[in-house]
């Protein structure tokens, strides 16, 4: 990867052109080749959500587009979504109507510098990896409110501020959580905690940090059983109601690009990242974040969903204080290991 | 021109464009919205003053927290409908005039006298020494600071309370 | 490298645009969004001054991360104030708040 590097930006100085052009157009190819990553996966997700949830409840799902087991569905879905009016409600305030599904989208999509594919396929190896990823993704909450309150519409505030009050309280076990993994590493840097799993991943001696993170993850995205936000049968799909066409596309890759997020997280910091005996760095990388999705996936259609109250129950008098202890034990074995 | 002198102009340009909204603004939810622009204009300038800690902390509490903080506050006390409130008192021409002269002491207070040397080579783990130094050093005021916002934390719930009817 | 003039003159214009929303809105949110303008501009001059400095020492940013802290409880205590006034006055523009004023 460093020789390509090099013979680019060679090619570039031959030419007599300063170095600020073949470093822009590097930023500019890495920024597009990441949106292709995300459309791609998350288009593979939809469909892949629609027929695990149609093999849970014994039926089939989608069969028929393009042929073998309905795969051009996604694409289907996202034409008819490209095709469709734009409706702006009558008295919504149409700037922060119009900017919150961007915002929203570049929460979910600014974080994936972070992530390590493989040992050199990292958009940039941050020093702060971890924090970079925790501090981008509390942007979302902006953006979810800024939807729910610019709708003009009681359900998409009741929406929103719900949507808000549940990912900050969330938010904290998450990072506490995380938090066990750091102290065993001793750096944020994603590539050097890739590299200190090299004996035993930390799923092992963290198991009760990794469920609290899956938790605390789950919550996040809004996905069942955490899904009170966007209840489709109880807040006639609470802040994005008012979304329709393009828009709601947004919101609905941004849902499915923070999933992805989420899980690339946590087989980095839980699972080892691209460790692993045979196949190349970058297949283990993808199956075991598409394990963790899968769960996700499975979760959603098998649990029930939590009321507001009993949320953040769970969030603050269940997460936290466990989150806490597992800290606190993490850091006294430390200690005492010297 | 180097690109370090691009991108700092940009987010100068960027951070004192969003500063004017927020200060400008009629509709308050635009200036909260502003504001986040604004605070991540200053993260960005933090990164290329090699403090990237401080830029992943200022985005976390600044746009994560307060600003959530006071968007909760604007949806809970504001009357937005309201349509031809003015937005700014009578004291307009007096704080400007204030205003500029301050402004214009302290740049001449701070450009005077100060010689103008390159900057060192960047520090190496910032991050870490940041720890350090807050560990030993400054333990007395990250404590402190920590009962201050447990003290902050209570006296907001509580002025913050609905009032109880007893019955 | 940018000369340590330039992000002086940023915080102060920063600093003097804060100070300005502060003595001039009414709007009691709208003075609370331009204090933490005038903080982000002190911040700023911290961290440019602990850069710049024959040796880089961290306390401009130590400094820093304190101010970010304590300005996140004051805004937590002073919007639960602007909520009391709310609930009292049904109102938050400062200028009809003169019950104490002769």
């Amino acid at each position: 990867m460093e020789k390509l590097l090099e013979r680019f930006y060679g090619a570039f100085a031959a030419l007599g052109v300063p170095s600020v052009v073949p470093q822009i157009t590097l930023m500019v190819a890495v920024a597009i080749a990441m949106t292709l990553f995300i459309s791609v996966s998350v288009m593979f997700m939809i469909w892949w959500e629609r027929k695990i949830s149609a093999h849970i409840q014994v039926r089939y799902g989608p069969m028929r587009v393009g042929g073998w087991h309905g795969w051009a569905q996604s694409i289907a879905d996202g034409i008819k979504l490209l095709i469709k009016e734009d409706i702006i409600p009558a008295g919504a305030d149409k700037f922060v109507f119009a900017l919150a599904p961007i915002v929203v989208f570049a929460a979910a999509f600014a974080a994936y510098v972070i992530i390590p594919f493989g040992p050199n396929l990292i958009v940039r190896d941050l020093n702060i990896g971890v924090l970079f990823y925790i501090s981008i993704s509390s942007l979302t909450v902006v953006g979810i409110i800024m939807a729910g309150w610019s709708s003009n519409n009681k359900y998409s505030v009741l929406g929103a501020l719900r949507s808000a009050a549940q990912a900050v309280s969330y938010e904290v076990p998450l990072v506490v959580s995380i938090l066990g993994v750091i102290m065993m590493v001793g750096s944020l840097s994603m590539v050097k905690i890739v590299e200190a799993q090299q004996g035993m991943w930390f799923i092992i001696p963290q198991f009760v940090g990794f469920l609290i993170y899956l938790t605390a993850a789950i919550a996040e995205c809004n996905r069942l059983p955490f899904d009170i936000p966007e209840a489709e049968s109880e807040l006639v799909a609470g802040f994005h109601v008012e979304y329709s066409g393009m828009r709601f596309a947004i919101f609905f890759l941004a849902e499915y690009a923070n999933m992805f997020m989420v899980s690339a997280i946590a087989t980095t910091l839980f699972l080892g990242g691209w460790r692993g005996p045979l196949l190349p760095p970058w297949l283990w990388f993808l199956i075991k974040t598409y394990f963790l999705i899968f769960i996700m996936m499975w979760l959603r259609w098998t649990l029930a969903r939590l009321r507001v109250d009993q949320l953040m129950n769970l969030g603050w008098k269940y997460l936290l204080p466990l989150a806490f202890l597992n800290m606190g034990i993490t850091g006294l074995v430390l200690v005492l290991r010297g | 021109m180097t690109i370090a002198h691009v991108v700092f102009y940009l987010l100068a340009a960027f951070t004192v464009t969003a500063a004017i909204f927020v200060v400008l603004a009629k509709n308050i939810v635009h200036c909260a919205i502003a504001l986040v622009f604004a605070f991540f204009g200053v993260a960005g300038l933090y990164v290329l003053l090699d403090a990237e800690f401080l830029a992943a902390a200022q985005v976390l509490l600044y746009v994560g927290g307060i600003t959530i903080l006071l968007l909760f506050a604007i949806m809970l006390t504001s009357l937005i409908s309201a349509r031809g409130v003015r937005i700014m008192n009578e004291q307009v021409g007096s704080s400007a005039l204030v205003v500029i002269i301050i402004f214009s002491l302290m740049t001449f207070a701070s450009l005077r006298g100060i010689v103008f040397v390159g900057p060192p080579p960047p520090p190496a783990y910032v991050t870490a020494s940041l720890g350090r130094l807050l560990m030993t050093t400054y333990v007395l005021p990250f404590e402190a600071v920590s009962i201050l916002l447990l003290a902050a934390m209570v006296g907001a719930i509580i002025l913050a309370r609905r009032e109880r009817e007893k019955d | 490298m940018v000369p340590l003039s330039h992000y002086l003159v940023l915080a102060t214009v920063l600093f003097a645009i804060g100070m300005f929303g502060a003595l001039t809105r009414r709007n009691a949110i709208g003075i609370l969004m331009a204090l933490e303008l005038m903080f982000n501009a002190v911040n700023l001059n911290f961290v440019a001054f602990s850069r710049y400095l024959p040796v880089t020492l961290l306390q401009g940013q130590i400094f820093a991360i304190f101010v970010i802290t304590i300005a996140a409880a004051e805004a937590a205590v002073g919007l639960a104030i602007v909520l009391g006034l709310y609930r009292n006055f049904k109102t938050i523009n400062v200028d009809e708040i003169h019950l104490m004023k002769w």
